[in-house]
């Protein structure tokens, strides 16, 4: 796959980010420094990144409650996204998500979501959006093996199918709908092949192999902007993490967690590019030194940063609303 | 300027509301169940088969094309979060929940989505939404077709809610919601579909948020909402001939609620009944009432009464269903029992 340089360091320096932005939220969250909790998307880098590195700020993404891999792939400012999950009011939502509803509109992420199938209907819409205005965006809808049980995830499919919209729908299996094996949970021997249902095409793909995710949302990108419709990728991997930080994992062996190691999706990509000369060993270090750099920052952005002010509360419920019917009654 | 208007239906009045804001806005699309109906039959492609089950989005279709009115799967939850996404990312939709019991199959999309994006994303976003939807009893389709609800939706921040009584207002309130940039759910009962009313030609917009006097009078306000406001009316014509001055506000929009239309006619008449068709538990009545008594106790002269449907689903035998309704009869009880 021909690939350019710019790409592939893209490609690198996202997947790296990614994975010290979660491991450092963990570390973070150790420490009692975040509110609430958090899920955590080291391990499944290469999915959100294979995906991401063929959209534009114009096109949409819908996430998960496992949402900050897809905010960096989608280029949301990593400060931001820290100040966000320290609940600061300079947070890319003022304080008022955290890590289940961090967005950026602006960037076209539409929000992790707190509710496993809450995406997909809104990724048919910012289709259908494009669609009636006549442009070549897309949407990429990402979704895990648990919201491929959910009724939402069936209907945006065949919405999406009847109406030809340019949705990319992404199944991201990692195995466990929190502690539910996929194999439990679903009928079916792939979660691919569900397409057939919908008459769209259905790819299952290594989700820890970023060139065979790039390869094969590229297609069904390409396709989506050509006005041919919605693709169903699953992309299957793991992620390193429990479904929530305390998550004892106990449903796991340590020698699954072992294989996961082996088949780690940096590790893959750095070897793939060294072993094939498309980039030095000095570049893959340069670019771990600059987003080790900017990871520092990003905390201490965040930490120096004022908790909102608790009368925020009260801002933002609507563009247009009288305030005092949103205040206390007394 | 001389604003021509002539007498037209509720369905009408609806109907070219959404017409002129289409015509206005290539943003604006609808979509819902039968909305023009037959879609993908070749002779009725460009015309549509029903417009809607009760006809209020008839012929829009021919007007502006399948891309802009959108027939949908039996798939609330598919289409009505679609609905969002689209309001988010550009589109003002206009979805129709063909009746409001069938909230139960969508609410995630409208609760946990539309309701709270624009909060929960700091105020990046913003949901211009509208959800039509038909509700109220005396069509005989009991329990899955013929609820209120809308103290439901009006119970939930980052939603506007809004019941029209007549052509005029419905009119003037849909063309508001429709340009409104806040998800709205606007409530369209199914008993006032053929009333008719005086109504301009061409666009204007009734700001949401602002009751309506309908009657005014001096002893007693009648606060209420929709269907309700002529059942209130009929009552206040009955009790004029003994001589009983009965205000008659009729709300329009329950969220935001125009409390101070309500605590001015209090100061006047110092007496308040609330006629609500919807179930009296956590409702918008049971809000009124709280209003009453929390900002306007000085006023009140005699306990708030709240005219409502009881605790129970709509029952289907007509005996049942015209118990349940609230009734004129009902509503003068009340009055007679505070003046």
């Amino acid at each position: 796959m021909d690939i350019p340089k710019e790409k592939l360091r893209w490609i690198y320096g996202r997947m790296v980010m990614i994975r010290r932005f979660e491991d450092r939220v963990a570390q973070e969250f150790a420490a009692g420094k975040l509110p609430g909790f958090v899920h955590l998307y080291a391990g499944e880098e290469a999915i959100a990144v294979g995906v991401c590195a063929h959209l534009t700020d114009r096109d949409y993404i819908t996430s998960t409650h496992r949402g900050h891999g897809h905010c960096i792939a989608k280029g949301v400012d990593v400060r931001s996204m820290m100040a966000e999950l320290f609940g600061r009011s300079t947070g890319a939502c003022k304080g008022k998500g955290g890590s289940m509803h961090i967005a950026d509109v602006d960037k076209g992420m539409l929000g992790a979501n707190g509710i496993v199938g809450g995406g997909p209907p809104l990724a048919c819409g910012a289709g259908l959006m494009a669609k009636v205005k006549g442009t070549d965006q897309v949407a990429a809808c990402f979704f895990g093996d648990g919201a491929a049980e959910q009724g939402t995830t069936h209907e945006a499919m065949n919405l999406a199918a009847i109406w030809n919209l340019p949705v990319i729908f992404v199944c991201e299996n990692n195995l466990y709908a929190e502690s539910t094996p996929w194999t439990y949970h679903c009928a079916a021997s792939d979660i691919a092949s569900r397409a057939a249902a919908y008459d769209m095409p259905g790819v299952l793909v290594d989700g820890t192999d970023v060139f065979a995710v790039y390869e094969a949302a590229g297609e069904a990108v390409a396709r989506a902007r050509r006005g041919e419709g919605p693709s169903l990728l699953e992309c299957r991997g793991f992620r390193y993490y429990g479904h929530f930080q305390g998550d004892a994992v106990t449903y796991r062996t340590s020698e699954e967690e072992e294989e996961y190691r082996r088949r780690d999706p940096i590790e893959r990509f750095r070897q793939t590019v060294l072993s094939q000369g498309l980039l030095t060993e000095d570049e893959l270090n340069a670019i771990d030194e600059s987003v080790a750099r900017e990871i520092e920052e990003a905390v201490r952005y965040a930490e120096s940063s004022p908790m909102p002010s608790p009368a925020e509360c009260l801002t933002d419920v609507y563009v247009d609303y009288p305030a005092a019917q949103l205040a206390f009654r007394h | 300027m001389v604003v021509a208007t002539r007498v037209i239906s509720y369905r009408e009045a609806l109907n070219e509301a959404i017409r002129l804001e289409m015509r206005r806005d290539p943003t604006v699309v609808i979509m819902g169940e039968d909305i023009a109906g037959g879609a993908g039959i070749g002779h009725i492609e460009s015309v549509g088969a029903w417009g809607g089950v009760l006809g209020v989005t008839k012929s829009l279709v021919s007007e502006f094309g399948r891309q802009r009115v959108l027939d949908t799967p039996i798939s609330e939850a598919g289409f009505i979060g679609a609905a969002v996404g689209a309001a988010v990312t550009g589109l003002r939709p206009i979805a129709e929940l063909m009746f409001v019991d069938f909230f139960g199959v969508c609410m995630d999309q409208i609760f946990n989505q539309g309701a709270k994006l624009r909060y929960m994303f700091g105020g990046k976003a913003k949901v211009p939404l509208v959800i039509r939807t038909m509700i109220g009893a005396g069509f005989g389709a009991a329990g899955q077709h013929s609820g209120c609800h809308y103290s439901v939706f009006t119970h939930m921040p980052g939603l506007k809610t809004v019941a029209p009584a007549t052509p005029y207002d419905a009119k003037g309130l849909l063309i508001a919601a429709i340009r409104d940039d806040d998800p709205v759910i606007f409530f369209e009962h199914k008993l006032l579909y053929d009333t008719t009313g005086e109504v301009p030609e061409g666009e204007y917009v009734i700001p949401l948020g602002k009751a309506d006097v309908k009657r005014e009078g001096s002893d007693v306000t009648v606060v209420a909402i929709a269907r309700m406001v002529h059942v209130a009316l009929e009552a206040a014509a009955r009790l004029a001939g003994e001589g009983i001055d009965v205000e008659v506000i009729d709300l329009r929009t329950l969220s935001p609620l125009d409390e101070e239309a309500i605590l001015e006619s209090l100061a006047k008449t110092r007496r308040l009944v609330v006629v609500d068709e919807d179930n009296p538990r956590c409702s918008v009545a049971a809000d009124i009432a709280a209003l009453a008594v929390d900002k306007g106790f000085d006023y009140l002269d005699a306990p708030v009464k709240m005219v409502t449907a009881p605790h129970t689903p709509v029952p289907f035998s007509p005996s049942m269903e015209q118990f349940y309704i609230p009734s004129p009869q009902r509503v003068i009880n009340a009055i007679r029992e505070v003046i």
